[in-house]
């Protein structure tokens, strides 16, 4: 096993992974996004809050550049990630995408097997030599994806025959098995029912030992139970960004305060 | 023409049958519409569509009569007298129903529906008919000819004094080639114009390529025809056969195929096009979202997913591919054989169907009745592969809805 | 949950960048792929639209001198001693004489033309010069005469229709080295031919007559015309609109609905998705075992022609009525039942103006259809040779008649190569008349399209 590379995160805890500068995102004529400033440090989770439509969500597709996908979409202002502005013109969008990985609203495993689901990643960029080293990915990842146990004796399987809370997890291994240094997550939750929210929380938790986690929610008390920072979107403006425990007891702007108390929202 | 007068005298006793309904109800209730159930119109038109149904029911009944009886009613004395006998009863009989009561409303609606499942189940009659006009032709045919020899006979040589060898093999087997390689050509191309429509192009292109493609399905197939015979034909004798020395016939399987296959393109793209829309969106994304290239993504996750609606809309290519006549009657040629040099020309089911029933055709000889049992394989083939292809896309369509 | 912590990180094996900036092989190979791919997707689109294109030029090319024609224009004497021999200009009498005693008269009159204009050519006989001459002239002329027997025995100007070959000459078909080796046509002929036009006896012009003109024999290809195939196919057309419309709606209407929901339906359902995709020839061996054996129509009408097509319609036009019936929304169904309409008044006032435009597009794109459709015509007797104009409907539905696409078909079976030129024109006029059809049905839906 190749952990160096993990030891030495450890040490470098709280270091700062992403950092965005004055970003602006546009949908046509329409600004999604108005000027923000964010540092999301590493190993830590970070909790996106607002209501629907603040650019939340926006914002985390710009962080891997899944906003690439929409032919309207622009986006200007500076984001990098360790010092690496992600949007200049020599950066492979898919390179950026095995480092930041994605999970999304909707669990979606692919038609395919359980394994071949895990594989898939690994497979596309060249992560394993042989088929042992692919075995042995599948089963850290499904490990690290807290469903191993539930899916060992059948990784043959469709991965859609699983239920909704196991197809997300599924999907978060899915994410893991690229070895990628942050994990961004799209309301993983918000499909689930609460005993499976309950599995996927915990393992978020987990995940921070590892990973950047940067988690956008609709639920308050889900960022209260697993981020350590919470940012706070409003029409598209990042109204207050700082540790989870202060936004949540002291909010400092009137319109976080009026939204934790649910008066927006 | 006595059929067409008698339908314009039905008419005209419907158009009485109408004012004369509409004025008795009237009368009855003294002009006030309240008293009545119905409404005056109804009446009327009660009235007029009683007479003028059985009028046609009776003029339809009374020809399959003649049809199957075999009567001579050379002056349609017979006809003419059922006909605007039965409309006249039926004129008679509604008009006197009409009370204050009497619901004509729901009596019309109630035939008005019966004209609507009559329309609906053309469609049915039209599948027996084609059913009906080929099976007792083929047992006609099978009377005179064996089945086997029909069947897997491999020579095709039908003589006019009689004595033909009517195998049917040499024909399947032009036409598996031919839609074999118009498979190959449409397949391919349909897909990935497809692939590009659905997964890259913007929506100018879109726009532009789109409609471009659809255009050839619109154009009719003896259009295609004559570009096999005169265009394509000709070069694929002068630039490929002969130099290669593989024949030097303009018609031939390969000019057919390649022309038929341009034909299916828009054909598998457009269905391919839908099918590939239909994937979830979020399967790309999860699939973008672990750094997967675009076309990693359509090959690994689109393509096995779309799967079974692709091979859906391929089987139908196939069967049109299969039923296809007028391009193989002009560019694939007439000769029956059984080879696999493509440049050579050959010929199809379709063709054989064609040629052995235009002309000088006799209907008790196995020559003509042939046709029939061509036709009837031909159905029972395409048949066999549109259900399954319907099958196939609609299992497929309800996965993701 | 226990085992979600172990320590070790997934095996990376090719070496991961430290740099975005820097782009891994790996990622050049996938990105060369990837563009690859796409250049592909490119390319298939491009090769779909090229054939569109070869298909389009070829057919012009070869289709547009159709519309052009060769005419010989020149002086003939109209003798009385040939033409009248009793010489009362009883016109019982004039129609005596057949196209046998014009032929000499024409044949004659060019005979002088060529030789009066001097520059004698080596080896061109009497015949030869005749033979420059459609055979179709003679009719021509006899026409004229009967209509207008007074001028007998006058010199009036005529144009005559050129023979094929000479005709072919001046569209390039024909060549001196062809005509070489062709026994219809002689270098000679060729060399006066050239003579006459740069007198100005051979002009070009627009050629109505292939419009309007019916099939000409496989001698005269330059004589051969449209007419008949024209109105053939608009009788059926008449036929496909009067019956394909009206009973596909009621069966769309019955289908969407009215029908339960039970077995019955589905058979049609099924029944009607199937027809649609059943091979085009089957529909002929139908039309021919039904309409022609069973019920003796007769062969090669119009009306037999539209019925079978009109069958083949349907299917068409009951799936494209459905949708259109589909997406009017329910609710005004419901405001409509709730004022108390009966089913059948909701239908009928509401549902199915609401969804006309809809239908209306999707019948004209089912006619178009039928339109081209060839396969089954062939089986009914259309391919017939016909030169005789049907009547007006109803009785001329069951003259016998021709097609458009069965005319092609017709003439691509003719040895005369002439004849190929005549069937790319015909495809240029079938095509034009999809072209308009289809216009129609965007404009229809353009203007009236409505979204809910």
């Amino acid at each position: 096993m190749n952990d160096m590379r993990i030891l030495e995160r450890d040490v470098d805890t709280n270091t700062i992974k992403f950092a965005g500068r004055d970003v602006h995102v546009y949908y046509g004529e329409t600004e999604a996004i108005k000027g923000i400033d964010v540092d999301i440090e590493d190993k830590t989770v970070t909790a996106f809050i607002g209501p629907s439509g603040c650019g939340k969500s926006t914002f985390l597709r710009c962080l891997n550049r899944m906003n690439d996908t929409i032919d309207v979409c622009r986006v200007t202002g500076k984001i990098t990630l360790d010092g690496e502005d992600i949007y200049d013109r020599k950066v492979d969008p898919v390179q950026l995408r095995a480092k930041v990985g994605m999970v999304f609203q909707k669990p979606n495993p692919f038609p395919k097997s359980i394994y071949d689901n895990i594989a898939y990643g690994p497979r596309i960029h060249g992560l394993a030599k042989t088929k042992a080293d692919l075995d042995d990915i599948v089963e850290q990842s499904l490990r690290r994806g807290a469903i191993w146990d539930e899916v060992k004796d059948r990784l043959d399987a469709p991965g859609t025959g699983l239920s909704g809370g196991q197809q997300q997890r599924l999907c978060i291994a899915r994410a893991i098995a690229t070895a990628p240094e942050v994990l961004l997550m799209d309301e993983p939750c918000s499909a689930l029912d609460p005993i499976a929210t309950a599995q996927v929380e915990e393992l978020i938790d987990e995940l921070r030992t590892n990973y950047s986690v940067v988690i956008v929610t609709h639920s308050m008390q889900q960022a209260a139970r697993v981020s350590q920072k919470t940012a706070f979107f409003h029409l598209g403006d990042l109204v207050e960004f700082g540790p989870t425990n202060e936004i949540f007891t002291n909010p400092k702007d009137p319109r976080t305060e009026s939204y934790i108390t649910g008066r927006i929202g | 023409m006595p059929g067409i007068l008698l339908i314009l005298i039905l008419c005209a006793i419907a158009a009485a049958g109408y004012v004369m309904g509409r004025r008795k109800a009237a009368t009855i209730s003294g002009d006030d519409n309240r008293v009545l159930h119905s409404n005056k119109p109804f009446h009327g038109a009660n009235v007029a569509l009683a007479a003028f149904l059985s009028g046609v029911v009776a003029l339809v009944a009374s020809g399959v009569i003649r049809g199957v009886t075999g009567i001579a009613d050379s002056a349609n004395i017979m006809t003419t007298v059922l006909t605007l006998g039965a409309a006249a009863a039926a004129f008679y009989v509604t008009l006197g129903r009409i009370t204050l009561d009497y619901r004509a409303r729901n009596v019309t609606e109630q035939l008005v529906k019966g004209i609507l499942i009559a329309a609906a189940s053309v469609a049915i009659l039209t599948t027996i008919g084609i059913v009906l006009s080929m099976v007792f032709e083929t047992i006609n045919f099978f009377n005179q000819y064996p089945m086997l020899d029909f069947f897997f006979g491999t020579n095709w040589t039908p003589r006019f004094q009689g004595d033909s060898d009517l195998g049917m093999l040499p024909l399947l087997w032009g036409t598996l080639y031919v839609s074999f390689i118009a498979l190959m050509v449409a397949v391919p191309i349909g897909l990935f114009a497809a692939i590009y429509l659905a997964e890259y192009a913007g929506p100018r292109v879109r726009g532009i390529a789109k409609p471009l493609l659809e255009v050839l399905a619109g154009i009719p197939t003896i259009v295609y025809g004559l570009f096999a015979l005169i265009t394509v034909g000709p070069i694929l004798r002068d630039y490929f056969a002969q130099p290669m020395g593989l024949g030097d016939s303009g018609s031939s399987v390969m000019t057919a195929g390649l022309v038929m296959g341009v034909m299916l393109i828009p054909f598998v793209s457009s269905l391919s096009d839908d099918i590939i829309n239909a994937v979830p969106q979020a399967m790309r994304d999860g699939s973008y979202g672990i750094g997967a290239t675009k076309s990693e993504t359509v090959k690994q996750v689109v393509l096995p997913a779309a799967l079974p609606g692709i091979v859906g809309a391929i089987l139908l290519a196939a069967s049109r591919a299969i039923g296809e006549t007028m391009i193989v009657v002009l560019g694939a040629g007439a000769a029956a054989r059984l080879s696999l040099n493509p440049f050579e020309a050959m010929t199809t089911v379709t063709v054989k169907i064609v040629s052995q029933l235009t002309g000088d055709t006799d209907f008790a000889s196995p020559e003509t009745l042939v046709a029939f049992a061509l036709g009837i394989t031909l159905f029972v083939i395409t048949l066999g592969l549109n259900v399954l292809a319907l099958y196939i896309v609609r299992k497929y369509r309800e996965q993701y809805e | 949950m226990t085992d979600a912590t172990a320590p070790s990180a997934p095996v990376s094996g090719d070496a991961e960048p430290s740099s975005l900036f820097t782009q891994t092989n790996r990622t050049k190979r996938r990105n060369a792929a990837e563009k690859r791919f796409k250049a592909y997707g490119l390319g298939a689109i491009g090769i779909g639209i090229l054939s569109l294109v070869v298909l389009l030029v070829s057919i012009l090319g070869n289709g547009l001198p159709a519309f052009k024609q060769t005419y010989v224009v020149m002086d003939v004497t109209l003798d009385e001693s040939v033409l009248d021999p009793n010489g009362n200009r009883n016109p019982e009498d004039i129609a005596k004489v057949l196209t046998f005693g014009y032929t000499p008269i024409i044949r004659g009159a060019a005979q002088n033309l060529v030789r009066e204009m001097g520059g004698e050519v080596e080896g061109l006989t009497d015949g030869m010069i005749g033979d420059m001459i459609s055979k179709e002239a003679a009719g021509q002329l006899r026409r004229f005469v009967l209509a207008n027997p007074d001028l007998i025995g006058t010199t009036q100007e005529f144009k005559f229709l050129a023979n094929g070959r000479i005709d072919g000459f001046f569209k390039g078909r024909v060549t001196m080295e062809s005509a070489q080796i062709d026994s219809n046509v002689s270098p000679e002929q060729l060399v006066a031919a050239e003579r006459l036009a740069e007198a100005g006896h051979l002009t070009t012009s627009f050629n109505l007559g292939f419009l309007t003109a019916p099939d000409a024999s496989d001698q005269r290809p330059e004589a051969a015309g449209l007419g008949v195939a024209i109105i053939g196919s608009v009788y059926m057309m008449l036929v496909v609109l009067a019956l394909a419309l009206p009973i596909g709606v009621a069966a769309s209407i019955y289908l969407e609905e009215f029908a339960p929901k039970n077995w019955i339906t589905d058979i049609i359902e099924v029944n009607i998705s199937n027809l649609a995709a059943v091979p085009s020839i089957v529909f002929g061996i139908l039309g021919l075992a039904i309409f022609i054996n069973y019920a003796h129509l007769p062969q090669s009408a119009p009306i037999v022609g539209g019925l079978v097509l009109t069958l083949m319609t349907l299917p068409t036009i009951i799936i494209s009525t459905r949708a259109s019936l589909k997406s009017v929304p329910p609710s005004i169904k419901d405001a409509a039942l709730g004022v108390g309409a009966s089913k059948m008044q909701t239908v009928f006032h509401h549902v199915l103006p609401l969804a006309m435009p809809g239908i209306l597009t999707g019948a004209i794109i089912g006619l178009a259809q039928a339109l081209g459709e060839t396969a089954p015509l062939l089986l009914i007797g259309m391919v017939a040779f016909v030169r005789d104009y049907p009547g007006a409907p109803p009785e001329g539905l069951f003259d016998p008649s021709t097609a458009l696409p069965v005319q092609v078909y017709n003439w691509t079976q003719r040895s005369d190569p002439a004849f190929f030129e005549r069937a790319s024109g015909a495809i240029i006029v079938l095509l034009v008349l999809l072209v308009l059809m289809n216009l129609v049905a965007i404009i229809l839906r353009r203007r009236f399209e409505r979204r809910w």
